[in-house]
C-alpha cells in the first residue's frame, strides 16, 4: 500500500463531496450551507454565501430557474426544498450591503463584451473584477436583456438598477444603444480590443459571419465558450435558445470570462476545467429512518415565505452527506472524522520519518472487522487499510511495541508446551477430521471443548484428531507477517502429518484465518457440524425464551454458518431475535484487530452500544465475543452454553475469566485430555508455577487492566527469593522486588504467609532500569 | 494513602542482601534506544532499585507511550 494506493482509496470516499442541489446548480451555490443559515434564522449569513456565487443575488434570487430542486434528496421523503422560494425570501429579508469587491491589479488588456443580459453583465463583472478594461455594449437603454420580460411584481426595476450598478464601480465602460454589427462591427471590435464575449440573448439578427450549427446557432465550444474565430467567445441564451435558464446564461457568463482570463494570460483553455457547470455528485445520502415532511406552504404564496415560514422550511434540508461508515462504526466516529480525512492522516503517519507519529493509536484501534466495507457505498474498507498499515510500520520498525506486545505473548503461549497438542484419536492410525477448537474457546470454557470432543468422536467414524493452538490471528492483526508465518507453517506441516484431515473450526477467527491463508485445508465450523449431524444432547427446555444473535466479525460473509447457529437455536427451542448489526452486516466485539489492547477505552464504548440494540439475552458463537459482552455486564450466553448447559440460565453472568484463568484454564485442559483421553501421566507443575499466590479480587482487576498475569509474578518471587535480590521495609514488613522476564518489568510487593504468598500489589513498566550511575 | 505516610514508607525500604536503607541517586534507564538518567532511591552498595507504583504507571507510561510514537 504505497502512496498512490492511499490516495485512490480516498478517492472513494465521498464524504465531503457536494450535494447534488449544489453540483447541478451550473454556478455551485453552496445551498446545504445557506439552508444552514436560513434555519438559524441567520438571513445575512445565507446572503453572504449567495454573494460568494452570485453577482447579481437579488436579480436571481428572484428569477432562478433552480434546477437544484428536482435533484433534492428531500423528495425521497417528502417535497423537494423550495430552495428557490428561500433565495427569494433571503434577498427579500436580507439588505444587508455587500462586501467591498476585491478588485485585482490592472492589467493592460482590453475586452468587449457584447450584450448587456445576465451572460454579458456577469463575464463584465468577473473580468472587470480581474482587472480588464472592459467595455460592454448594449443595443438597448437599459441593462438587464431578457430578464426585463419578468414581471415587475416578480422582480421590481429597482433592484435591476441598484445590482447592475455595480458593474460603473467596477469600472466598466457601458455603452449603450450600441448594436454591435451596426454601429460597430466585430472585426472593428476584434482590432481594438484584446478579446470578445458575445452575449447576445437569445434573439440575435447578428451571425458575424462565425460558424453556425446545424440549427443556425453560433457554434460555440461547449467547454472553452470559443467561437471559431480566434479571440472571440460566445454563450448565453444565444446558445441555449430558445430554452432560457437566467442561472443558466450567469454561468455560461463565468465560464467564459474564465477561458477570456486564460486566453488573454497564454494559459490552457482546457486543463481542469472538470465539474464546471452542473455536474452529477458522486455524495450517498441515506433517507432511511428520516421522517416524511410535506413543503411548508406560504400563509401568503405572493408574498413568498415570512421569516418564520422560511427557518421552518429551511429545517426540512437534509444537510446531505454520507457518513454511512461513520453511524455505523464507533470506531470511525470515535475519531471525530471520516476515512477521506483519516486516510490523509495515515497517509502522512507512514510517510513520516520524524516527528510524533499521531496516527498510530487510530491505525491501532480498528478492529478489522470490516463492517465499513459493508456500508460503504463505494466498498471502502478501512480495516484492511489498518492492517496493511500495520504491517508497514512493523517493516519499519515504527510499530509501538506496547499495544501488541501482551496478545502476542499469549499467542506464544498458546503454541507453547503449556497448551500445544497435535494427536489422531486414540486407538486410531488416522484422522478423517481434526478438531481446532481454538486458545479462546479452550480459555473460556475448556470443559466444552472436552465434550465436543466426545461427541466429535462418537458421531465421525474415520478418527477424529485434535489439534491445540492458535490459529495465529493476534499476529495476523498485529501486523507481525512474520510470526504469522512461522505459526501457519507448524499448522501446516503438524496437519500434514496427521494426513490432512478435514477441519473442524470452533472459533470464527480461526476460520477466517484458515479462509485466507491457508486454502489448501478444507474446513467447516462446528455449527455446521451440529447442525447436520444433530445435538449432542437433547436438552428439553420449558420454555426457553428470546435470545438475539451476535453474529461473529469474522465469518460476516458464511451465510451457512449464520443458518447453522439459527437453525441450532430454533431446535433448542429458542426465539431469535435479529439485531440491527446481524449477519454480514455484524459488528466487531472490540476484540478483533486487537483493538482492546490498544484502545480498551474504545472497545468498552463499542461494546456499550452494541449491548444497547436489545434488552434480549445475547448469544454467541465466538468465545472472545461471549466473555467481552459478559464483562461489560450484559447477559450472553455462548451457543454451547444453551447447547450443553441445560437450563442453566446464570452461565449468561459468568464472568470473563481474565487472562491469567485464561492461560491456567488452557494448561489444565491439555492435562485433562492427555490424562483421559490418552492416558498419559502428566507431571506437576514445578519451579516458580509451583509458587502458591494468595490474590485478593481487587489486585486481581488492577492486573487485568495493567495486562500482568499471576505467572508474571510467580517469576518475579521465584527471582526475588532465589538470588536474594528484593526489598524490605521494616514498617510493613513487606517485600518488594523487580524481575524483567520478557521486555516488561514487573514489581510485586508481597509478605510470605506460611507456604503461600500474600501479595499487596504488582505493577509494570516496559522501561529498562541499565544500572546505576555512580554519584 | 497520604503523601506524607507514602514518603516514611518509600524510606523505610532497605536492601535485603546489603542490609543498608535506600538512598537516593541517580539512575540509568532506556527505551526504544534512548537512554535517561532519573533519581531513584537505590541501595547504594549493590544499585538495587525502587521504581515506586506511581512513577511506574504515571510518568513512565507518558514517557514511554511519547516515544514508542516517535
Amino acid at each position: 500500500m504505497d502512496h498512490k494506493q492511499l490516495l485512490y482509496l480516498e478517492e472513494k470516499c465521498i464524504q465531503g463531496y457536494s450535494p447534488a442541489c449544489t453540483t447541478t446548480c451550473p454556478v455551485h451555490v453552496d445551498v446545504k450551507n445557506f439552508m444552514a443559515k436560513v434555519k438559524a434564522g441567520d438571513f445575512d449569513g445565507a446572503l453572504k454565501i449567495l454573494r460568494k456565487v452570485l453577482p447579481f443575488p437579488g436579480i436571481i434570487g428572484r428569477i432562478c430557474d433552480h434546477p437544484c430542486q428536482d435533484v433534492c434528496k428531500r423528495r425521497e421523503v417528502g417535497d423537494a426544498v423550495s430552495i428557490a422560494a428561500l433565495e427569494k425570501a433571503c434577498v427579500q429579508m436580507s439588505s444587508t450591503a455587500p462586501d467591498k469587491i476585491f478588485i485585482q491589479p490592472k492589467k493592460d488588456k482590453r475586452v468587449a463584451v457584447v450584450g448587456g443580459g445576465l451572460s454579458g453583465l456577469t463575464a463584465a463583472f468577473d473580468l472587470s473584477s480581474k482587472g480588464y478594461n472592459v467595455v460592454l455594449f448594449e443595443s438597448k437603454d437599459r441593462l438587464g436583456g431578457s430578464i426585463w420580460d419578468t414581471p415587475e411584481e416578480i422582480l421590481p426595476r429597482k433592484v435591476i438598477a441598484e445590482e447592475t450598478a455595480v458593474l460603473v464601480d467596477l469600472g466598466v465602460e457601458i455603452r449603450f444603444n450600441s448594436t454591435v454589427g451596426e454601429v460597430v462591427s466585430l472585426p472593428d471590435l476584434g482590432r481594438d480590443f484584446d478579446a470578445v464575449y458575445l452575449g447576445l440573448g437569445k434573439i440575435s439578427e447578428h451571425t458575424f459571419g462565425l460558424q453556425l450549427d446545424q440549427e443556425g446557432r453560433l457554434q460555440i465550444d461547449p467547454l472553452t465558450f470559443s467561437t471559431g474565430r480566434e479571440g472571440v467567445f460566445a454563450g448565453g441564451g444565444l446558445r441555449t435558445s430558445p430554452g432560457y435558464s437566467p442561472v443558466g446564461s450567469l454561468s455560461d457568463g463565468r465560464r467564459a470570462a474564465r477561458s477570456i482570463d486564460r486566453y488573454l494570460q497564454n494559459a490552457s483553455l482546457f486543463a481542469a476545467r472538470e465539474n464546471e457547470g452542473s455536474y452529477r455528485t458522486r455524495l450517498f445520502t441515506s433517507t432511511e429512518g428520516v421522517e416524511l415532511l410535506p413543503a411548508v406552504v406560504p400563509d401568503n404564496p405572493i408574498q413568498g415565505y415570512t421569516r418564520e415560514e422560511a427557518i421552518l422550511e429551511a429545517g426540512r434540508c437534509l444537510q446531505c452527506q454520507c457518513l454511512e461508515c461513520v453511524k455505523a462504526c464507533k470506531y470511525l466516529a470515535h475519531y471525530k472524522g471520516y476515512p477521506r480525512k483519516y486516510l490523509r492522516d495515515i497517509n502522512h503517519n507512514l510517510k513520516m520519518v520524524k516527528g510524533n507519529h499521531t496516527a498510530n493509536k487510530m491505525i491501532n484501534s480498528c478492529s478489522l472487522c470490516g463492517l465499513c466495507q459493508e456500508v460503504c457505498p463505494n466498498d471502502l474498507n478501512m480495516g484492511e487499510v489498518c492492517k496493511n498499515s500495520r504491517e508497514i510500520m512493523v517493516i519499519k520498525g515504527k510499530m509501538p511495541p506496547s499495544p501488541h506486545d501482551f496478545p502476542l505473548r499469549d499467542m506464544q503461549f498458546s503454541n507453547g508446551d503449556g497448551f500445544a497438542l497435535a494427536r489422531h484419536e486414540p486407538g486410531k492410525n488416522g484422522s478423517s477430521h481434526l478438531f481446532f477448537p481454538g486458545c479462546q474457546l479452550s480459555a473460556s470454557a475448556p470443559e466444552y471443548v472436552d465434550k465436543v470432543y466426545a461427541y466429535l468422536r462418537e458421531k465421525m467414524t474415520g478418527g477424529v484428531g485434535l489439534m491445540l493452538r492458535c490459529c495465529g490471528a493476534p499476529a495476523d492483526w498485529a501486523g507481525r507477517k512474520d510470526l504469522f508465518r512461522e505459526g501457519r507453517q507448524e499448522i501446516v506441516r503438524l496437519w500434514s502429518e496427521m494426513g490432512k484431515p478435514v477441519v473442524i473450526l470452533a472459533c470464527s477467527s480461526c476460520y477466517q484465518v484458515f479462509q485466507n491463508y491457508l486454502p489448501e485445508v478444507e474446513i467447516v465450523l462446528l455449527w455446521e457440524i451440529i447442525d447436520r449431524l444433530g445435538l449432542p444432547v437433547v436438552s428439553a427446555k420449558d420454555s426457553p425464551g428470546k435470545v438475539a444473535v451476535l453474529d461473529a466479525c469474522t465469518t460476516r460473509h458464511v451465510k451457512s454458518v449464520h443458518e447453522s447457529v439459527r437453525r441450532i437455536l430454533e431446535r433448542l427451542g429458542y426465539e431469535v431475535e435479529e439485531l440491527k448489526y446481524s449477519r454480514e452486516k455484524t459488528e466487531c466485539c472490540g476484540y478483533g484487530g486487537l483493538m482492546s489492547f490498544a484502545n480498551p477505552e474504545l472497545a468498552h464504548q463499542v461494546i456499550d452500544r452494541r449491548i444497547k440494540e436489545s434488552e434480549a439475552d445475547y448469544v454467541a458463537y465466538c468465545a472472545m465475543c461471549r466473555d467481552k459482552f459478559a464483562s461489560r455486564g450484559k447477559r450472553t450466553f455462548h451457543l454451547l452454553d444453551l447447547i450443553y448447559g441445560a437450563d442453566n440460565m446464570d452461565l449468561a453472568d459468568r464472568e470473563d475469566p481474565g487472562y491469567s484463568q485464561r492461560h491456567e484454564n488452557r494448561a489444565r485442559l491439555k492435562d485433562k485430555l492427555l490424562r483421559e483421553i490418552w492416558g498419559e501421566k502428566v507431571e506437576e507443575a514445578q519451579g516458580f508455577a509451583a509458587i502458591r499466590l494468595d490474590l485478593a479480587d481487587e489486585l486481581k482487576a488492577i492486573m487485568e487492566n495493567r495486562l500482568i498475569l499471576v505467572e508474571d509474578l510467580q517469576k518475579v518471587i521465584d527471582y526475588a527469593e532465589k538470588s536474594g535480590n528484593k526489598l524490605y521495609n521494616q514498617a510493613t514488613g513487606r517485600y518488594l522486588a523487580y524481575y524483567r522476564p520478557v521486555s516488561v518489568t514487573y514489581w510485586v510487593e508481597y509478605s510470605p504467609r506460611g507456604e503461600n504468598f500474600k501479595i499487596h500489589n504488582a505493577y509494570s513498566h516496559r522501561m529498562q532500569i541499565v544500572g546505576e550511575v555512580k554519584i | 494513602m497520604s503523601g506524607q505516610k507514602d514518603q516514611a514508607s518509600k524510606q523505610s525500604w532497605q536492601c535485603c542482601k546489603c542490609k543498608i536503607p535506600m538512598k537516593t541517586g541517580k539512575v540509568r534507564i532506556t527505551y526504544m534506544g534512548n537512554d535517561f538518567t532519573i533519581e531513584l532511591l537505590k541501595c547504594p552498595e549493590c544499585g538495587l532499585v525502587l521504581v515506586p507504583e506511581d512513577m511506574a504507571v504515571r510518568k513512565m507510561l507518558e514517557v514511554e507511550k511519547s516515544l514508542e510514537d516517535k
